[in-house]
C-alpha cells in the first residue's frame, strides 16, 4: 500500500515536546530528551551535560544546540550554532540543531520576550551564545583536568575532545558525567577574533539537505493522530461579522465533520483539506459588513495626500526649515506614495492545535513565541505555561508570522476548541492575501531648498500612514508623543548634511489591519529619501553619487558602502548600451547598505540587469548567509517596486493570488553582486537592510534613462511591465 | 479506489477522484515534501512528475493520475544517493526558507531529463513557473548549471 515514511518520521519527531527537532538529523533526540515538554528550558535527557539553555551533550557524544530563533530562511539555524561551535570547539556539521521551546531562558536579553524579528538575532545572541559555548568548554576542560589530575592550563579543547599532555584525549561525551558536577563558571574568556575558525568563514547552511529532499518539517506538514483540518470563512470586509449561516450544504460534503462559528468567522472542520475546502465553498453566509465597506484605497490615497500638506505630530526639528525654505535659491517639492503590501510568504499561514483540559499544544511556524503563548492561553482559557509551542520551519515570515494579536494562532485555538479535536487550520493563498496585516499605505510630501551652489539648506518631510504598533502591547515602547518610531525610522534623521530639517507624521486610523513587513518603516523611507535625494542632485546639476558623497561627511559607514557599490558597479563609466544606473544608500537595523541598479527599458518593459550591493553589517559571521540575505532582500524589494499592491474597493481586497499579486520570477531576476565591507565592529542586521533600497535604485536608474521621475509605486501603475 | 504508481511503488487510495493529487500525496500517502502554495498552478511549489513530465499537482485531480507514474521529491534520490541537482542545490547554498525548494528541484529535474545542457533561456522557460519568495533564483540557476555539467560528465 501507501509509502508513509514522512508521516512516521514526523510522528517520531513530534514526540519531542521539549524542543522539536528541525529535521536535519534523525530524530534520536526523541529518545534522549523524553517527553516531559513543559519542564525547564529545553529539557535535557538523563545523563546529558546541560550547562545552559542552549547546549546539551550526551554520553553518546552528541552535541545538541537549541536555537531560540525561528528559521524562516535567514539562515539563523546555521549562524547561531556557528557562534556556539566556535567557542565550544566542535565540528559544526556534526551538531544537532533543535528549535527551543518557549521559555524565559530564550527571551531576547533586553526585550524579555522570545521572538525573531528586527534583523537582530545575531546582534542579540552574539555575546550570549559565544559565552554559552565558552562556558561549556571551560567546564569540560575542568572535568578533564580533574579526571587526569593534571593542571588545567595544560589542556585544550579541539574538535569535540579535550586534549592533554602525553597525547591524552577524551571525547566530550566521555566527560559529561563529571562536567555535570563542575560549578558553572561566572566569567569565561572569549576567543580573540584572530583565533576564529568558524565565525567569518563562508559556511553552508545546515538545513539545506532537509530542504532539498522534502524532509524539512514546516507547520503545514505537522500532524497528530486524530487530527482534523479546518478552513475558515472570514468576512469579506475587515471588521465584518456573521449575520446568518446556512451550513446544510457544507455539512453534506463528504468528510466534513463540523461547521462551527469562531470569533474570526465560520470554520469548516473536515477530515482533509479538500473536504474542508469543498465544505467552505458550499457555505452560505450573510455578513454584516459595517462601515468598513466604504474603504477604498483610491479615496484613501487622495486623503493621505491632503493630510500630507498639513502639519502633523512633530518627529524631528533641526534649525528652522520653513525659514530656510523661504530664502533658498532653489526649491524642490514632491509627493510620494506607496500602496498596502502583503507579505505573501510561500507557505500560507497554518497552525495545528491540540487541546486538553490543562494543556494546549501548538505546532506552527511563528516568529513570536512569547506573545503567541500568552494570546493562545487567553483563547484556550489556560495559563501561558500550559501552552506549548513547537516552532517548525517557517515557509517564509517577512513579519507576517510576528503578529501582536497572534491572529492565525488564536483562531486555530478557537477552532480546535469548538471542534473538540486536534485541528490544523490552513489558510489558502486567497485567505492569506485577503487576510490583512499589510505593510501600510504611505504618503510623503517633501520640500527642500538648495543654495546657489546646489547645497541643500532645508528639508521638510511630512509622512502619512497607519501605525503598525498602535493598539498593540508594543505601543508603549514604540510610540512617543504621537510618533510611532517604526513609521519614521530612516526619515526622522538624515545622514546627509542639511542644516535645517523638519519631519512630521500623521498616523490615520483604519480598519485595515497593518503589520511590519520586511524592513518595516524603512520600506517607505528608504524609497522616499533616496529618490528625493536624486531629485535634489538633479536640481543641483550634480552627479547623484558625487552629490551624496559630498553630503555624507561624518558618516564613514554610509560613505564606505556608497563608495564600494559605486566602484564595483563602475559608476562614472558608461553603462552597457541601452542601460542606465541608479544609486541609493541607506542605513537600517544597525547596518549600512548601498545598491546600484542597471536598468533598461524596451517599450514599457523594464529590465533590471544587474544590482551591485555593498553591505556593512559589522563583523561578518557567515558571509554566505549575508550574500544570500542581500540577494533575497533585493528580490523582495524589486517585487514590491515592480508589482506589489493590495487595493481595496468597497472594503474588499481586490487581489487574491499570484496572478493579480505577482512577485518576481526567475525570468526577471537580475544578476546580483554582493560586496561585504570588512569590519571588526559588532555584527548587525542582514535580514532586512537589503530590501529598502531597491525601489529607489531602480527608479533613480529609470530617471537617468528616461528623465521621468516615478514617485508612486508599484511601477505597473504607470503602465510599466516587467521584461 | 484509484491505483497509480508513486516513487516506484503501486498505491491504491480511496480518496475522491476530484481531490487534487497534491492533497492525496500529502494527506493520504504522507508524502509532505510536495507543498501547497497557491492552489492555482501559479507558484510551482506542488510540482511533481507524472510519467516524467512536470505537473502542478494542486490542480491535477487524482483521477488524472490513475495508472500513471508519479515521482515526488521523496522519490528523486536513487536510494541513499541524492539526485545531482539536490547535491548542487546544497553546494550552491540555494535554500532559504526552503518551502518552494521541492518544487524547484522537481521542475529542474524534469528540465535536465529532457535537456542535458540547458541554456539560460531554457532554464528561465522551465523555471519561471516556480516562485521563490526568498529570491534564490540566482543560486537555482547556478545549481542547475552545476548539475548539468556534472551529469554531462556521467557523475
Amino acid at each position: 500500500m501507501a509509502p508513509r515514511p514522512s508521516r512516521r518520521e514526523f510522528l517520531r519527531t513530534a514526540a519531542i515536546s521539549g524542543g522539536i527537532l528541525l529535521g536535519f538529523r534523525l530524530p534520536a533526540l526523541a529518545q534522549t530528551t523524553g517527553t516531559a515538554g513543559r519542564t525547564a528550558a529545553g529539557a535535557a535527557g538523563a545523563g546529558d551535560f546541560a550547562p545552559n539553555a542552549f547546549i546539551r551533550i550526551s554520553r553518546q557524544n552528541v552535541v545538541t544546540i537549541l536555537v531560540n530563533k525561528a528559521e524562516m530562511g535567514q539562515g539563523i539555524t546555521t549562524s547561531l550554532p556557528m557562534l556556539i561551535a566556535e567557542e565550544l570547539e566542535v565540528d559544526l556539521t556534526k551538531v544537532r540543531v533543535v528549535a527551543a521551546p518557549v521559555n524565559a531562558a530564550y527571551a531576547h536579553p533586553q526585550f524579555g520576550m522570545q521572538f525573531t524579528g528586527g534583523s537582530m538575532s545575531i546582534a542579540s545572541e552574539w555575546d550570549r551564545l559565544r559565552r554559552a559555548g565558552a562556558t561549556a568548554r571551560e567546564m569540560l576542560l575542568t572535568a578533564a583536568a580533574d579526571t587526569w589530575k593534571v593542571d588545567r592550563a595544560t589542556l585544550r579543547a579541539e574538535n569535540g575532545r579535550v586534549l592533554g599532555p602525553g597525547g591524552r584525549s577524551l571525547a566530550y561525551g566521555q566527560l559529561v558525567d563529571k562536567a555535570r558536577t563542575v560549578p558553572v563558571p561566572q566569567d569565561v574568556a572569549l576567543k580573540d577574533p584572530s583565533q576564529f575558525k568558524i565565525i567569518g568563514k563562508p559556511t553552508r547552511r545546515l538545513d539545506s539537505r532537509a530542504k532539498v529532499t522534502g524532509k524539512a518539517t514546516f507547520g503545514l506538514d505537522a500532524t497528530v493522530p486524530g487530527m482534523l483540518v479546518a478552513l475558515v470563512a472570514r468576512p469579506p470586509v475587515f471588521g465584518g461579522a456573521v449575520k446568518q449561516i446556512a451550513a446544510d450544504r457544507a455539512r453534506a460534503v463528504r468528510g466534513v465533520k463540523h461547521v462551527v462559528q469562531v470569533p474570526s468567522g465560520v470554520a469548516v472542520v473536515a477530515d482533509s483539506f479538500w473536504a474542508a475546502k469543498k465544505g467552505r465553498d458550499a457555505l452560505e453566509i450573510e455578513w454584516e459588513s459595517g462601515p468598513a465597506s466604504a474603504v477604498d484605497t483610491d479615496t484613501l490615497r487622495a486623503e493621505y495626500a491632503r493630510l500630507a500638506q498639513t502639519p502633523g505630530a512633530r518627529v524631528s526639528r533641526t534649525g528652522d526649515a520653513e525659514a530656510a525654505l523661504g530664502t533658498a535659491a532653489k526649491r524642490v517639492s514632491a509627493e510620494y506614495d506607496m500602496p498596502y503590501l502583503a507579505h505573501a510568504p510561500m507557505e500560507p499561514l497554518n497552525c495545528l492545535v491540540s487541546l486538553a483540559p490543562d494543556r494546549c499544544q501548538i505546532w506552527t511556524g511563528t516568529q513570536f513565541q512569547t506573545v503567541d503563548q500568552a494570546n493562545a492561553a487567553r483563547a484556550a482559557g489556560l495559563k501561558p505555561e500550559q501552552v506549548e509551542i513547537n516552532t517548525l520551519f517557517l515557509g517564509g515570515g517577512f513579519g507576517r508570522r510576528a503578529t501582536p494579536s497572534s491572529d492565525f494562532i488564536v483562531e486555530a485555538v478557537h477552532v480546535a476548541k469548538a471542534a473538540g479535536a486536534p485541528v490544523k487550520t490552513i489558510w489558502t493563498r486567497e485567505d492569506d492575501l485577503r487576510g490583512g496585516y499589510y505593510r501600510p499605505m504611505w504618503n510623503s510630501a517633501l520640500s527642500a531648498g538648495l543654495d546657489a551652489a546646489g547645497k541643500p539648506v532645508a528639508w521638510k518631510h511630512t509622512i502619512v500612514g497607519q501605525s503598525v504598533t498602535e493598539g498593540t502591547p508594543f505601543a508603549g515602547a514604540t510610540i512617543k508623543d504621537g510618533v510611532d518610531q517604526t513609521s519614521v525610522e530612516g526619515a526622522a534623521e538624515l545622514p546627509y548634511t542639511v542644516p535645517a530639517i523638519a519631519v512630521d507624521l500623521h498616523s490615520p486610523k483604519s480598519v485595515v489591519p497593518v503589520l511590519w513587513w520586511r524592513s518595516v518603516g524603512h520600506t517607505h523611507t528608504g524609497f522616499v529619501v533616496e529618490s528625493f535625494m536624486d531629485e535634489l542632485a538633479q536640481a543641483a546639476g550634480k552627479d547623484p553619487y558625487q552629490f551624496r558623497r559630498e553630503l555624507l561627511t561624518g558618516h564613514p559607514r554610509h560613505l564606505g558602502v556608497l563608495e564600494l557599490a559605486a566602484q564595483r558597479a563602475g559608476w562614472g563609466t558608461p553603462p552597457p548600451v541601452g542601460q542606465a544606473r541608479g544609486i541609493a544608500v541607506h542605513s537600517s537595523f544597525g547596518s549600512w547598505c548601498a545598491q546600484v541598479a542597471e536598468v533598461s527599458l524596451s517599450g514599457n518593459a523594464i529590465r533590471v540587469h544587474r544590482v551591485v550591493c555593498a553591505i556593512d553589517c559589522g563583523r561578518a559571521v557567515n558571509p554566505e548567509t549575508i550574500r544570500a540575505q542581500m540577494e533575497g532582500g533585493i528580490v523582495f524589494g524589486l517585487s514590491a517596486a515592480l508589482y506589489g499592491q493590495i487595493t481595496l474597493k468597497q472594503g474588499r481586497v481586490q487581489q487574491s493570488n499570484f496572478h493579480d499579486y505577482p512577485v518576481l520570477r526567475m525570468d526577471a531576476m537580475p544578476k546580483v553582486e554582493v560586496h561585504i565591507v570588512p569590519s571588526t565592529e559588532n555584527p548587525s542586521g542582514i535580514g532586512e537592510p537589503g530590501t529598502p533600497l531597491m525601489a529607489a535604485a531602480l527608479c533613480n536608474a529609470l530617471f537617468a534613462l528616461t528623465g521621468r521621475r516615478i514617485r508612486s509605486l508599484p511601477l505597473v501603475r504607470h503602465g510599466f511591465e516587467s521584461a | 479506489m484509484t491505483t497509480f504508481n508513486v516513487n516506484g511503488r503501486a498505491v491504491t487510495v480511496a480518496a475522491e477522484p476530484d481531490k487534487p493529487l497534491l492533497w492525496v500525496l500529502r494527506e493520504d500517502l504522507g508524502l509532505t515534501g510536495t507543498k501547497f502554495g497557491c492552489g492555482m498552478a501559479l507558484c510551482g511549489a506542488c510540482t511533481v512528475h507524472v510519467d516524467g513530465s512536470p505537473v502542478r499537482s494542486c490542480v491535477t485531480p487524482l483521477a488524472a493520475a490513475r495508472g500513471k507514474r508519479v515521482t515526488t521529491i521523496e522519490g528523486l534520490p536513487r536510494g541513499d544517493r541524492l539526485h545531482p541537482l539536490q547535491e548542487a542545490f546544497i553546494e550552491q547554498d540555494v535554500p532559504q526558507c526552503g518551502y518552494c525548494q521541492s518544487g524547484q528541484v522537481m521542475s529542474a529535474a524534469a528540465l535536465l531529463a529532457k535537456q542535458r545542457n540547458p541554456s539560460d533561456a531554457d532554464i528561465e522557460a522551465a523555471m519561471s513557473g516556480n516562485i521563490c519568495r526568498c529570491g534564490t533564483y540566482q543560486r537555482i540557476r547556478a545549481a542547475i548549471k552545476q548539475a548539468a555539467a556534472r551529469m554531462g560528465k556521467g557523475a
